[in-house]
């Protein structure tokens, strides 16, 4: 995490200078608070795309501004939020969404929890099965000699 | 001088590293006792040199030595003591060092308190500990030296990034690298057990205490780390599922299946080799991490080790411990005997789920972190794999840990009785399923998350209380007897105890996401801005100069109706020497919750523009954390599980009245 930090400070250093902003700033806000809603939503989906894996709704970055205040203009125009996804999909490609789109390309990602956890089910009750069920019952000769021990008052438990 | 003596102290701490690769190793295989013996000198005096190195450069920091190219990147005359001091660490070549300084003390306690040990076991144990040092101290050396001296030697330093210059550099990463690195030694052991291939309770007894330290520094590593984001970064995030934080998340999510399947290992010989191959993935784990934050890979313009030759070295290190290990494992653990059955329903059956799912989670991260990396490599598309992957893959597996949790508590080991058990846990499921049932009630469908999330928390927590209880307390029992009985119960049992119950802390602060509220606006002096519950006003806004800083200051009120219950002072630094600003959040605690301020820059009418937060139970994240490290702690103090004590009690002095738990 340290390094996330050194990163973070590098990047704003190298890229923008010395000026930080503040993420979603008072006058990007849209005064119908659900139309704000919805492009708070759509925000923290989308990647900043000169960050380190940040959302554009946590960044600083004056590109993330500028997305910002694109989506809002586009949602305040009446546009539905998957329109201004897929307006900003197909300017930027699938790199901005933050959540991997399920395509052919992603099918082993999304599926690998999936996969990963049949895998060790299978292998648990693989190992289970192979495993000697319980202890083999004692043999007659075994009986006769618990018995004898016991002084005949048979198994006990 | 004292820079060049640090320097010849690592050049030997390697010659030493070597002599404890190789002499042990060889006596462990002609089974003579002096040479295995030399693996334990060896690897204290291993310790002493790197601590001579390490306390050279410290020295060269404290001193402000610019004639060290590494403090005159790294540092500044006008940087208060603490930050010299850690900013030793706060570099690639400093932490590197700070990784093998840890390393050999883990190693040196080995040396010292491995006696009850089997001679050939420590031995091997030692020599695989030999090796890990002997690649990271030839890195350091090779590409990575910390000591390199700087001619003309400037005036001043460059300064340490002002965003290190925190108390959290001094406590975050020696946490986490105690944590990372305390691995290496079950790592070790592992290997050493497969050598000798042979495994059993003791070596699970002596992992055990190495395991809970390295678990518990983990743990408060991590939490540390997110804390520190949370207050610094200034949005009041604490966790990104950023590759970095993945790295230090996936050795934590086998650690934490390791220490599980430890003890049933350790109580009921079962597991074993599953047990040999959780300890290997954990520290394989670490070393990837490693790889990944030094190599450049996952961030190739901002990574601060640019140069590609350690990368490469880093690769070729990692290749060696991992597969090394794993074809070591695939030959040898074929021939470790299994033993200990259970059935399905019993305390090993409901671990096995837990670990199915940690690993599982685990993998998901690991996945989720490379993924894009392959998928860029094999087909040059870019896609990114960020948090609300993670979230709805790894957040689902992990509730679902959760939900297991309190029934593999209360199950008995070998065969449970399941039924009983969600009679025992009636009270808590109730609640459980009320919170969720009111918070979702609450947020009226706005998170799904947070209700559950709740629910799964009060469940955890109570079903953790009753069954300490229920331990303890019988129907007509009197009170002292019942007081006889908690005080009988092994520290261990306790140590678990506190441990899910501060799962269940961090869950409920995690829930508590979902209630918070949050306000953007520009502030004007007296006119108060309403977040959540409170109202925060902005009384005075000025400039203040710090020792290497100036800042825009703000004072804050917050007030609950009329009444006055907190003063905050967010601001904003202006660090000349590197020309940088940072966010300085105003954070009020009022209960577990807090209400977090940060500001942009002034506008010139005197505006502040600012972004404030109400969050919640938030503090309870952490909370959680340190009860769950401090859960280690204590399972670590219990009698039964210090050094020694296993075989005093096999030689029959101290008999074992109970399993400890």
């Amino acid at each position: 995490m340290m390094m996330r930090f050194i990163r973070f400070a590098l990047l704003v250093m190298l890229a923008f200078g010395a000026r930080l902003a503040l993420a979603v700033q008072p006058d990007e806000v849209i005064k119908d608070p659900t139309l704000e809603a919805r492009a708070r939503a759509l925000s923290e989906e989308l990647r900043c795309l000169v960050c380190q894996n940040q959302s554009i709704d946590d960044s600083d970055a004056p590109l993330a501004r500028d997305i910002r205040i694109l989506i809002r203009q586009r949602i305040a125009a009446g546009e539905s939020s998957d329109a201004v996804r897929a307006y900003l999909v197909s300017r930027y490609g699938d790199f901005i969404l933050l959540k991997p789109p399920f395509k052919p390309e992603t099918i082993l990602l999304w599926l690998s929890p999936a996969l990963v956890l049949g895998a060790g089910l299978a292998a648990a009750l693989l190992a289970r099965r192979r495993a000697p069920r319980a202890t083999p019952a004692l043999s007659a000769d075994e009986e006769a000699r618990l018995t004898a021990l016991t002084g005949g008052d048979g198994p006990v438990g | 001088m004292i820079v060049e003596i640090g320097h010849f102290a690592l050049v030997l701490a390697l010659a030493a590293a070597l002599a404890q690769t190789i002499v042990p190793f060889w006596g462990a295989r002609v089974g003579d006792r002096r040479l295995m013996e030399v693996g334990r000198n060896a690897a204290l005096i291993q310790l002493a040199l790197i601590a001579i190195a390490f306390l050279a450069l410290v020295n060269a920091h404290l001193t402000s030595d610019f004639s060290v190219l590494n403090v005159a990147e790294n540092s500044h005359s006008a940087v208060p003591a603490i930050y010299k001091i850690s900013g030793v660490w706060g570099n690639h070549e400093g932490s590197m060092l700070l990784w093998v300084l840890i390393l050999a003390v883990f190693g040196a306690l080995v040396a010292l308190f491995g006696r009850a040990l089997p001679a050939a076991l420590r031995a091997d144990a030692l020599a695989v500990q030999g090796a890990i040092s002997l690649a990271f101290l030839a890195f350091i050396l090779l590409t990575s030296n910390p000591f390199e001296r700087l001619t003309p030697a400037p005036f001043e330093g460059r300064d340490l990034n002002p965003i290190l210059q925190d108390p959290g550099l001094a406590i975050h990463p020696p946490l986490l690298y105690l944590g990372y690195v305390g691995f290496s030694i079950v790592y070790s052991f592992a290997a050493a057990a497969l050598i000798e291939g042979r495994i059993d309770a003791a070596w699970a007894r002596f992992v055990r205490p190495f395991t809970l330290v390295a678990w518990s520094f983990l743990t408060l590593g991590i939490a540390a780390g997110s804390f520190w984001a949370y207050y610094t970064l200034g949005w009041g995030g604490f966790w990104f599922w950023d590759p970095v934080e993945n790295a230090s998340l996936m050795p934590w999510l086998a650690g934490t299946a390791f220490v599980h399947s430890a003890a049933v290992m350790e109580k009921r010989d079962a597991l074993k080799v599953w047990t040999i191959f959780l300890a290997i993935i954990a520290f394989s784990f670490s070393l990837l991490g490693t790889f990944l934050v030094r190599s450049g890979v996952l961030t190739s313009v901002h990574a601060f080790a640019s140069d590609p030759r350690r990368g490469v070295f880093i690769l070729a290190i990692l290749a060696l411990f991992i597969f090394g290990s794993f074809v070591l494992f695939a030959w040898r653990a074929p021939m470790l005997k299994q033993g200990g059955l259970f059935a399905p329903v019993s305390r090993e059956g409901a671990l096995i789920v837990n670990n199915l799912l940690l690993t599982t989670s685990c993998a998901t991260v690991l996945f989720g972190t490379l993924y894009p990396l392959a998928l860029e490599q094999l087909t040059g598309e870019k896609i990114t794999v960020g948090a609300p992957f993670f979230n709805l893959t790894c957040g689902a597996l992990l509730l679902a840990a959760c939900f297991v949790a309190p029934f593999g508590f209360s199950l008995a080991w070998k065969r449970g009785d399941l039924l009983g058990v969600v009679q025992r846990l009636a009270l808590a499921i109730i609640s459980g399923a009320a919170t969720a049932t009111i918070g979702a009630a609450w947020l009226g469908g706005r998170s799904i998350f947070a209700p559950l999330a709740a629910g799964l928390a009060i469940f955890v927590i109570l079903g953790t209380l009753i069954e300490a209880v229920l331990r303890a307390w019988r129907p007509g029992a009197s009170l002292g007897a019942v007081l006889r009985r908690a005080l009988g119960l092994p520290l261990s049992f306790f140590g678990g105890a506190l441990a899910h119950i501060g799962l269940g802390v961090t869950l409920l602060g995690l829930s508590g996401l979902g209630f918070g509220a949050e306000t953007i606006a520009t502030l004007h002096k007296g006119v108060p801005e309403r977040v959540g519950p409170y109202s925060i006003t902005l009384d005075w806004v000025g400039e203040r100069i710090g020792p290497n800083y100036k800042e825009a200051a703000t004072t804050m009120t917050v007030r609950s109706g009329d009444a006055v219950v907190a003063e905050i002072t967010p601001a904003r630094r202006q660090f000349e020497a590197r020309q940088m600003t940072t966010t300085e959040a105003g954070l009020a605690t009022l209960d577990f919750g807090q209400v977090y301020v940060a500001i942009a820059d002034p506008t010139p009418d005197g505006g502040v523009p600012a972004r404030l937060y109400w969050k919640p139970l938030v503090t309870l994240i952490w909370l959680g954390a340190a009860a769950m490290a401090l859960g280690g702690a204590l399972s670590l103090a219990d009698r039964r599980l210090r050094f020694g004590v296993a075989a005093r009690a096999r030689a029959g002095r101290a008999p074992l009245a109970e399993p400890a738990q």
